[in-house]
């Protein structure tokens, strides 16, 4: 599996989510990727995870635990200063990705 | 150390592996939720949960693995593992630690040497601002050179001395004896002749009390003086140095004036000063002596090029005004075209270096070699190991650990493997070094060397054990991880074939080995073989039982006009000693390292010859036979016809006509040497000069009592032959002591003095020959281990071919074909690469070609025989596989 080629894809959607959401833990992440695609990107726990972990070392989302509105702990994330920038930054090569990819694949 | 252990593993990683469970946990129990509120019962929400999520610990793996934190941690859990691993297989770790450290110390050893003769600088302050000034080319033998470090002549250091305006400070120095104790009881130690500059321009700060200074440099008896700190430790009792200090020197009570610090040896690499004097300087100092050695330290933007350039500009002027008296014209022009010119002189001066530097350098590449065949070793062992543990990689892999973290915890077991060798190997690399240096004393010349290991020593050290990691460890690590691990799991130890492609790296390595070992072994063969030419390489003279005596006698002030009788009393005196079988004086003795010539014209040729002056029974003493002709007599001296014995290299070069007795031989005129004609009268056949690999040169040998009277000096050798050596020197020593009160005595064994000549030799032939058979060694004991390999992974494959009607011998022949092709395979690369190799060693062989065919056939066969030896056993085992038996096992 090309893991690295998702990867940044996969980071532009956590940070975006979280943006948008504020503050979220790892299942409303999941939930909400694959609510607002209309179930078009379902990402799975084993990239997620370890995606926030890296994220949490690099400065990008901080973590604290706290209840969910059903009543169960659970690590909540939100994104930092830096994580903000990151988003501007990746959003921006997001688009670039795709005009690039439209590109070729318009190309006849 | 369990509870530290424990202590830590329980910090940290327990906790961050509880918090991310917890959270992994949190997220089932949220889907759990989720799949209950959507209507499934609680088996089906859970179930569906876990479907998703897969294996929690693997999960687990892979989000602690990017917590850096933990990276470290996890590191330290694979130190443990490895640890863990060596415990349980010690025979294993300890085969493989031994070969690092033999392979690392040794190559170490050699590396250290090299670094304390070439690399390391003087212990001085700035050595890289210190240069040495010498004529370009050399002075073409012209004059007398004292050493073969002296460039200057007295008068030339004096002009030089006041011109040195690219240079802050100059100094001048020569090595001379120093003779200490009682005139009864005294020995010589190692002087160092400076100038006042010296120590100050090096920038030596005394140890004790003070250095010499320019005052210093009075008068030409020795009065003061500066100790090493070895002499003033061992031979002063390291007192403390006071104004009244004073040794027995040069019989004479001498003030010591200070000690120098511990690390500063003089400037010859190799040796070690014991006495520093002040130089003097003589009334009437001799221009064509060349006898001291000059340095400066560069002034700041002076560069060597720069100061070079200022003394080719300042040479015409100082060779004009410091030619020598008594030279013909010719010898004049040449003298007068020197030019001096400035070299980088920031890690001193050495013999060593122009002797052994490119011995050293193909025994590293040797040692080199070594350590890359057991690295073959190593790795082939790691391999088999690696196979062996394929079903626990596959286990642990299906078990979710990532490949980088299996390909680490590899790589670490290797690493640690080489780091102990490294550690154990620069251990034992001091020692080493120390036996080698041992091994190139001569009888007349100790070694003293800093063996030390500096950081150059230590990243050496640290780049082989990374080297050989990489090299034994990358492979196999790599090749366990690439395994499928259902394949592995499923043949798990008794594949029926084995992978081909794992099979053809462990084959390229014996053949590397093959190879590699090839052109060991034909180097040890050359160096070996080079050595015993030169130990039975006849000189033409007798060597046994010869003793050589120099004798000195300037305390007792002879006129010159009678030094030659009072020689030839001392030589009358010897030879009736009895015991004494033959006498004879010379001024040269052969192999003594001294030489000496003149500029000679026969007929309309003309060029330089060795020129000896010896007594009548000097070609008798020495075994040499005359050919033609008539020996000297004693009535050849100076009131009759001058007279010459030349050797048949003379006769090649100057003489064409038939019949060479009765020819004139012009010597040129030079200072104390006024020009001379003399007469052939004899010829002897061509006998070794200095140098037992020089092919003799031209030589011509004058009666000693026709040696020019400004000539005469105070001193004589002579050579004795007898049956007891040691009983003789002691009973010349004693008679003429008793008979010539004064005199001097100097006595050394000639055979052993040919002998010296050949250490490097035999230090050559005896490292080369060992690690030769160390290699082959290595060898026979990877292929019996590849081989042994083999057969076990293919056990089952032979018990088939046997229950299906292969022979014995068939299954033996399959296993020896595969051995034998490896061999031939390398034995060709092997003697490809050695004809390459050779070649560097080429100035240091005698009497040998690099390409010898006689040598790579020898290495070859000695190969093969081993191989097959080798691979022998594995083939019988083979052959006695119980067909039954190794299926059943299946």
């Amino acid at each position: 599996m090309a893991k690295n080629d998702l990867q940044g894809a996969l980071d532009l959607l956590i940070l975006k989510t979280l943006s948008q959401l504020g503050s979220m833990h790892g299942y409303g992440i999941v939930m909400h990727i694959r609510r607002v695609s209309d179930e078009l990107l379902i990402v799975e726990e084993g990239s997620l995870y370890p995606a926030l972990h890296r994220m949490e070392q690099n400065g990008w989302v901080r973590a604290s635990w706290a209840i969910t509105d059903f009543g169960r702990k659970a690590k909540w994330y939100a994104l930092t200063r830096a994580g903000r920038e990151q988003l501007t930054s990746r959003e921006k090569n997001w688009t670039q990705v795709v005009k690039g990819v439209d590109a070729i694949l318009r190309f006849a | 150390m369990g509870l530290f252990r424990r202590i830590l593993s329980l910090g940290r990683r327990a906790r961050m592996e509880h918090e991310i469970d917890a959270e992994l946990h949190a997220h089932m129990a949220m889907c759990i939720d989720q799949n209950m509120a959507e209507g499934m019962s609680r088996e089906e929400a859970e179930r569906d949960a876990r479907l998703r999520f897969g294996s929690p610990t693997a999960m687990r793996e892979r989000v602690s693995a990017e917590d850096a934190a933990l990276g470290i941690e996890s590191l330290w859990l694979d130190v443990r593992a490895a640890l863990r691993v060596f415990v349980k297989s010690p025979g294993f770790s300890l085969v493989v630690v031994a070969t690092l450290t033999l392979g690392i110390g040794a190559n170490t050893a050699i590396f250290e040497l090299l670094d304390a003769v070439r690399l390391r600088a003087l212990p001085v302050a700035k050595p890289n601002e210190l240069a040495e000034l010498r004529i370009d080319g050399g002075n073409h033998g012209l004059g007398v050179s004292d050493s073969q470090y002296a460039n200057f002549t007295v008068p030339m250091w004096r002009e030089v001395k006041e011109h040195h305006d690219p240079f802050s400070g100059i100094f001048a120095w020569r090595t001379g004896d120093v003779q200490v104790g009682n005139p009864n009881q005294s020995r010589r130690v190692n002087g160092l002749e400076v100038s006042g500059d010296f120590f100050s321009v090096l920038g030596i700060v005394p140890l004790q009390g003070r250095l010499i200074e320019p005052q210093d440099e009075t008068g030409c008896q020795l009065s003061r003086v500066v100790a090493s700190y070895s002499y003033w430790k061992s031979q002063m009792g390291g007192e403390p140095i006071t104004a009244h200090t004073t040794i027995l020197a040069e019989r004479r009570s001498v003030q010591v004036l200070g000690v120098t610090p511990p690390s500063f040896f003089g400037i010859i690499v190799g040796s070690r000063f014991d006495l520093a004097y002040p130089t003097c300087t003589p009334p009437h100092p001799r221009g064509e002596v060349f006898s001291y050695s000059v340095m400066g330290r560069l002034k700041p933007g002076w560069t060597l090029e720069r100061a070079s350039g200022y003394l080719y500009s300042l040479s015409p002027g100082l060779f004009a005004k410091t030619a020598p008296d008594g030279y013909s014209s010719e010898e004049l022009k040449a003298f007068k075209e020197f030019r001096l010119a400035a070299y980088a002189a920031g890690a001193g001066v050495s013999y060593l270096r122009d002797q052994y530097n490119s011995s050293l350098e193909i025994l590293l590449a040797i040692t080199g070699l070594v350590l890359l065949i057991a690295c073959a070793n190593l790795a082939n062992l790691m391999l088999a190991r690696a196979s062996v543990k394929n079903r626990e990689i596959a286990i642990r892999m299906a078990l979710g650990a990532s490949r980088g973290r299996i390909l680490r915890q590899s790589l670490l077991e290797s690493a640690l493997l080489a780091t102990c060798g490294a550690l154990l190997g620069a251990g034992v690399a001091q020692p080493l070094s120390r036996i080698l240096v041992r091994s190139l004393d001569t009888s007349g010349n100790t070694i003293q060397l800093a063996i030390m290991a500096d950081w150059r020593v230590l990243l050496f050290a640290a780049a082989a054990a990374i080297s050989t990691c990489l090299i034994f460890g990358t492979l196999p690590a790599l090749r366990s991880t690439a395994a499928e691990p259902v394949a592995s799991l499923k043949t798990g130890e008794r594949g029926v074939a084995g992978n081909r492609e794992r099979f053809s790296v462990q084959r390229a390595m014996v053949i590397t080995q093959i190879a590699v070992s090839m052109v060991l072994l034909a180097g040890a063969l050359l160096f070996v073989r080079s050595y015993r030419n030169l130990m039975t390489i006849n000189p033409g003279i007798r060597e046994s039982g010869i003793t050589v005596g120099y004798f000195g006698f300037p305390s007792m002030h002879i006129k010159p006009e009678n030094l030659a009788a009072y020689k030839r009393q001392i030589e009358d005196d010897v030879r009736a000693i009895p015991g004494i079988e033959n006498a004879a004086a010379t001024t040269i003795v052969p192999f003594s390292g001294a030489s000496w010539g003149h500029t000679i014209e026969v007929g309309s040729l003309d060029g330089p010859s060795r020129f000896t002056y010896v007594s009548p029974s000097f070609f008798s003493t020495l075994g040499i036979p005359l050919l033609t002709g008539r020996n000297f007599t004693e009535g050849d001296t100076n009131d009759n016809p001058l007279v010459l014995i030349v050797n048949q290299a003379f006769l090649r070069k100057y003489v064409s006509a038939p019949s060479t007795l009765g020819i004139q031989v012009r010597v040129r005129p030079e200072p104390q040497y006024p020009a001379r004609t003399y007469q052939i009268v004899g010829t002897i056949p061509d006998t070794k000069y200095s140098d037992l690999r020089e092919d003799p040169p031209a030589q011509a040998f004058v009666p000693i009592a026709q040696l020019p009277v400004t000539a005469q000096g105070p001193g004589m050798g002579i050579l004795f032959a007898s049956r007891d050596p040691a009983a003789a020197e002691v009973a010349v020593w004693r008679m003429l002591g008793q008979q010539h009160p004064g005199i001097q005595m100097q006595f050394l064994d000639f055979q052993q003095g040919i002998l010296d000549q050949l250490v490097g030799d035999r230090m050559m032939a005896r490292l080369s020959g060992f690690f030769g058979v160390l290699a082959a060694v290595l060898v026979v004991v990877g292929l019996h281990g590849v081989l042994s390999y083999f057969l076990a992974r293919r056990r089952s494959e032979i018990g088939i071919r046997m229950a299906l009607g292969a022979s014995r011998g068939r299954v033996v022949a399959a296993m020896l074909r595969s051995a034998s092709l490896m061999l031939v395979v390398g034995l060709v690369a092997g003697t490809l690469l050695a004809l390459l190799a050779t070649r560097e060693a080429s100035t240091l062989l005698f009497g040998l070609k690099p390409w010898d065919p006689g040598t790579l056939v020898g290495a070859a066969a000695l190969l093969a025989v081993v191989t097959m030896v080798a691979s022998l056993v594995p083939s019988m085992r083979a052959a006695r596989v119980n067909p039954i038996e190794s299926l059943r096992a299946e």
